[in-house]
């Protein structure tokens, strides 16, 4: 079986539909990376013991094991336990935890690495313990760790392939339905990395556009 | 949590284990492999060999592991390349992580001082021989620990190929979730065993830096 390439216009419209579904992941698990390693960050640096704890378990847990085996958990586990989501939100909160985990390891470093005059002048300026962390500490660790924050992003970009998995009709999973009723794998697949790559490269644009006006702020 | 039930399944997930880490091993090696001839592209005069090893790096990382694991398993039979699941996922694997690894090597190289290499080229040794006996010894201790890095992301990885059925841990963990509706447990067992194996190439990472740093 020889290459055609001339029937994938015929599905284009499914495929990029599923590009925009995996733009969609992308984004929503980015928010919930980005915020939920801010706040594992914070609970890693300073809640008491026993609330550190559990949390530490849970971040050693998804630092040593593989994202797709993670996936598996959150899908058929959020269904044992009686919560019925849609495989799209199980996708956003599975790929968003993982890379929150990744994320809490940056910004901890980060904001340990915030001068410690900053929270002594908050707070004798009068801020408390938990405005000082949110209005002074954080806004600075966060600039600090944008570059390595965004190579996550792309990263992120990636792997959310594998959400095809659990059955979230984006990019790969419409790439493969496409396949299903032409049996034509490698011009489709062929196809989805270009596309890929293309979104990557947009990804790494907008990233350095904002590194650029980070150092420009400095 | 079932305790009975891990008991049992474990000897399965055991065996599972071992075909994770021989998976690991050989992409590890392929890998290596393909980052030396990646890195010699990237460093070379001629600039087709440097456009060469730059489309690969591109190329590779700039598109999903899966995605090139499937273009070769499935869409390979349609330009006449015909491998089983398991050689692969190490083919896949192996030159995917090599372009991640080529940029670790080429990072180590060319943090070693440019005058290193002035220097031996200036005492008449060749454009080889320095790089031989100057600069990739530096740069080798370098890299040590960020080539970790990467075996240690190349390990959670392996978990890829379960998408083209290739009997691993995390395939065996899917399945068994899927026999026992237990998918915290399978979980923990298959985690554990990862986190094992992780673990320990951590360690030996971390010796081989010592050691390299001491002498």
């Amino acid at each position: 079986m020889g290459l055609d390439f001339t029937i994938l216009p015929k599905y284009l419209d499914i495929v990029l539909l599923g590009a925009l579904w995996t733009i969609a992941i992308t984004l929503g698990a980015a928010v919930v990376s980005f915020f939920g390693g801010i706040f594992l960050a914070v609970i890693a640096l300073y809640a008491p013991l026993l609330v550190r704890w559990p949390f530490r378990a849970f971040s050693f847990l998804f630092l040593g094991t593989p994202l797709l085996l993670q996936l598996f958990l959150i899908y058929f586990g959020l269904v044992q336990i009686g919560i019925d989501v849609p495989a799209f939100v199980a996708g956003v909160i599975g790929l968003g935890l993982h890379f929150a985990v990744y994320n809490s390891e940056l910004f901890q470093t980060s904001i340990l690495a915030v001068d410690k005059g900053q929270i002594e002048a908050a707070r004798t300026l009068g801020l408390s313990r938990m405005q000082a962390l949110r209005k002074v500490v954080v806004p600075q660790a966060v600039r600090a760790v944008i570059p390595p924050i965004g190579n996550n992003m792309i990263a992120l970009l990636k792997d959310s392939a594998l959400v095809s998995v659990i059955g979230v009709s984006e990019l790969t999973l419409s790439a493969q339905r496409a396949i299903g009723s032409t049996y034509r794998p490698f011009e489709f697949y062929v196809l989805v990395a270009a596309i890929y790559y293309i979104i990557n490269l947009g990804m790494e644009a907008v990233l350095r556009r904002v590194e650029r006006r980070i150092q420009a702020s400095k | 949590m079932d305790y009975a039930l891990m008991q049992r399944v474990f000897p399965f997930f055991l065996e599972a284990a071992w075909i994770t880490i021989l998976l690991s091993v050989l992409t590890a090696l392929l890998g290596l492999a393909c980052a030396m001839l990646g890195t010699a592209a990237r460093l070379s005069r001629f600039s087709l060999l440097r456009f060469i090893g730059a489309a690969y790096v591109s190329l590779f990382r700039g598109t999903p592991a899966l995605i090139q694991l499937f273009i070769l398993y499935f869409g390979g039979p349609q330009i006449g390349i015909q491998l089983d699941a398991f050689e692969a996922g190490v083919i896949g694997l192996g030159v995917n992580v090599g372009a991640y690894m080529t940029e670790t090597m080429r990072g180590a190289i060319i943090a070693v001082d440019k005058g290193q290499g002035e220097a031996a080229r200036t005492l008449g040794m060749s454009r080889w021989q320095a790089m031989r006996y100057v600069v990739l010894p530096q740069a080798m201790r370098m890299m040590i620990r960020p080539l970790g890095v990467n075996l240690n992301t190349l390990i959670k990885s392996t978990a890829l190929v379960a998408a083209i059925s290739v009997v691993e841990l995390t395939y065996t963990a899917q399945r068994y979730i899927g026999s026992t509706y237990k998918p915290f447990e399978m979980f923990m067992i298959a985690g554990l065993l990862y986190m094992i194996i992780i673990y320990a190439v951590g360690l030996a990472v971390s010796w081989a830096d010592r050691k390299a740093r001491l002498n």
